[in-house]
């Protein structure tokens, strides 16, 4: 009998090590996630200047400005935008941990792990850890780079708001990356894998508040966007960068993206034990 | 100490409610034997060793390993054995210590043991000097021994081999074939391995089983099941034009004479000695014996006979195997 057992944390953080080191090792990946978010927050954010469609009309300027904090909560779209773009990174972050099982099942690596006493529930727990931790270093280069280029904080901003984004970005990745893990559980295909998170990151980033307001959008879709754990995301990094706080909305959004982690982390878990093994 | 350390009874594997992939199988391995299995592609040996390994679960039957059941104890079968799997699962973005490393930490070995073991198995494997080397710069037969290193890192009990040879050149074969005789020596383990290659199983194996179509055909001793087949075959030609088969077959251990286009097909026990023998006889009654041959039977013989076709139709060629793998590299990149 080996003298040894593996605790549940040790042969998580183990393959969650392996991971990110393969992560930082890759010089081409590590570039392509910072330049990625960097690249379409300054395309998107910087060539849809809503704001200046209202300085090129004729509108007094004080109307247009509440209009625009009538519309986006901020007079400032690029600030408005920035922030989405880290709900947006999240969900192609988070998309790739249903990529990486199908990988390590191809290349025999997840049956190499299935045979050792590690438990079933670390290697998807590892996968997930490993793209709340890339989101979040996403995260806050998104931050950074959007301060450089003029992000204007709401007045409530305080640099302990940070934590908060830290909070709110980790349980929607653990949450959707948990979706995307279950449902790549019995795949061996790439191809079919990639299909399904297309299927399902398109209207979760356009049914949300990322790159517009939800109140603006017609019924059907508000009441979509509504229940999109990706508003609440895009609502919660808002009020605590942006826009000005609202303690009740906020709770709310932490409350509505912690119950998303756990239910979908619990299915996540229940169906790694069930599948993993055929 | 000659109990059963792997015993399946009536192990069956049923893909998709119609694809009987093993079918009630019954073997089992003592202490200490390599125990090989062999087949051709699709017979079921890796299906088999994935039940064993804990990675499938059976749909029928039962397996242990050291007494702990595959699927009640699988925990307890995993922290025993050692998995060297049919393909190169080290990571390739990772260093052939980081690799070892990994596998440790997945059996939850400390981090003082196992450094220390990662420097021994790297030392036994001669990879210390490539140990800080990403992977993918690694070649097949380096990529092999990490695959050991890393199924050895927990000391196993019980060590299975899933076609620890596929796709090496002949001399990357055999120098794997003497590290994992080494390996075996060194920590006295029981070995399961799976090949296609006869000869290696021959040499290496104390007992074989054929599996074909899922079923175990016929398991013995390598030598056993040759000399079962009817003994070797001597076949010899005379300058004389007499007919000799009766001489022959007064030799002893010969069992069967066949005369065939003027040279005489002799089926005899133990063919070394019975040759000079016959060739006694013959020179004694004034015969003189122009050509000679000697043909042991081989695993390949003895697979013949149980799967009515030769091995060789079956298996799958180097090129082949070498080409999926560069498939599979370009996906990836």
């Amino acid at each position: 009998m080996n003298e040894y057992r593996p605790s549940k944390l040790h042969g998580t953080w183990a393959l969650t090590v392996r991971e990110l080191k393969k992560w930082l090792k890759d010089p081409i990946i590590l570039f392509m996630t910072i330049i990625q978010p960097v690249l379409w927050m300054s395309l998107l954010g910087k060539a849809m200047n809503i704001s200046a469609i209202f300085s090129t009309s004729n509108l007094p300027s004080a109307l247009a400005e509440q209009i625009m904090k009538r519309t986006f909560g901020t007079g400032d779209y690029f600030s408005f935008m920035a922030i989405g773009m880290i709900s947006f990174t999240v969900m192609f972050t988070t998309m790739f941990s249903g990529m990486s099982i199908v990988w390590d099942r191809r290349l025999g690596f997840l049956n190499k792990v299935l045979s050792t006493p590690v438990s079933r529930g670390a290697i998807i727990f590892s996968k997930v850890l490993n793209s709340s931790f890339r989101a979040m270093f996403q995260a806050t280069l998104i931050l950074i780079i959007a301060v450089l280029l003029g992000l204007q904080f709401g007045p409530t901003f305080n640099p302990l708001n940070i934590l908060g984004v830290y909070a709110a970005v980790f349980l929607l990745s653990v949450g959707l990356s948990s979706l995307f893990l279950a449902l790549a559980l019995r795949s061996t295909r790439q191809e079919t894998q990639m299909a399904v998170v297309n299927l399902i990151n398109l209207p979760l980033m356009f049914a949300s508040n990322v790159f517009f307001p939800a109140s603006m959008m017609p019924n059907w879709l508000q009441a979509i966007a509504n229940v999109n754990p990706v508003s609440y995301l895009t609502d919660a990094l808002r009020q605590l960068t942006v826009l000005e706080m609202n303690l009740p909305a906020l709770m709310f959004d932490f409350l509505y993206l912690g119950a998303f982690a756990a239910v979908f982390a619990s299915i996540g878990l229940m169906l790694s034990w069930r599948y993993l093994s055929k | 100490m000659a109990e059963d350390v792997i015993k399946a009874v009536g192990l069956t594997k049923v893909f998709n409610k119609n694809l009987v992939a093993v079918d009630h199988i019954n073997f089992s391995v003592k202490d200490g034997e390599i125990f090989g299995f062999l087949g051709p592609n699709g017979a079921g040996k890796t299906t088999t060793i994935n039940m064993l390994t804990t990675i499938l679960k059976p749909t029928e039957g039962q397996a242990s390993i050291l007494g702990y059941d595959i699927v009640k104890q699988a925990d307890q079968v995993r922290s025993v054995i050692g998995v060297v799997p049919q393909e190169y699962t080290a990571d390739e973005d990772l260093t052939g210590y980081e690799n070892i490393m990994l596998c440790a930490d997945l059996y939850g070995i400390p981090r003082d043991v196992s450094k220390k073991r990662a420097a021994e198995l790297l030392e036994l494997v001669e990879l210390t000097q490539f140990k800080d080397k990403k992977v993918e710069t690694y070649s097949g037969g380096m990529r092999r021994r990490l695959e050991l290193a890393c199924g050895l890192v927990n000391r196993p009990k019980v060590l299975f081999l899933d076609e620890p040879t596929l796709g090496l050149d002949v001399q990357t074969r055999a120098a794997t074939w003497n590290y994992i005789r080494l390996l075996k020596e060194e920590y006295g383990m029981t070995l399961f391995m799976t090949t296609h290659y006869l000869e290696e199983a021959d040499s290496l194996c104390d007992r074989i089983a054929i599996i074909d179509h899922g079923k175990i055909v016929i398991s013995g001793r390598p030598g056993d099941l040759k000399k079962n087949l009817g003994g070797d075959v001597i076949t010899l030609t005379i300058k004389e034009n007499d007919d000799v088969t009766e001489v022959i077959k007064s030799v002893e251990k010969v069992k069967e004479v066949r005369r065939e286009n003027g040279s005489y097909r002799v089926k005899a026990e133990l063919g070394r000695v019975t040759t000079p023998l016959i060739i006694d006889a013959l020179r004694s009654r004034g015969y003189t014996v122009t050509k000679l041959s000697l043909t042991e039977p081989t695993l390949n013989d003895v697979y013949l006979e149980y799967t009515g076709r030769s091995m060789r139709d079956a298996e799958e060629s180097p090129e082949a195997i070498r080409s999926f793998r560069m498939m599979m590299r370009r996906i990836r990149t």
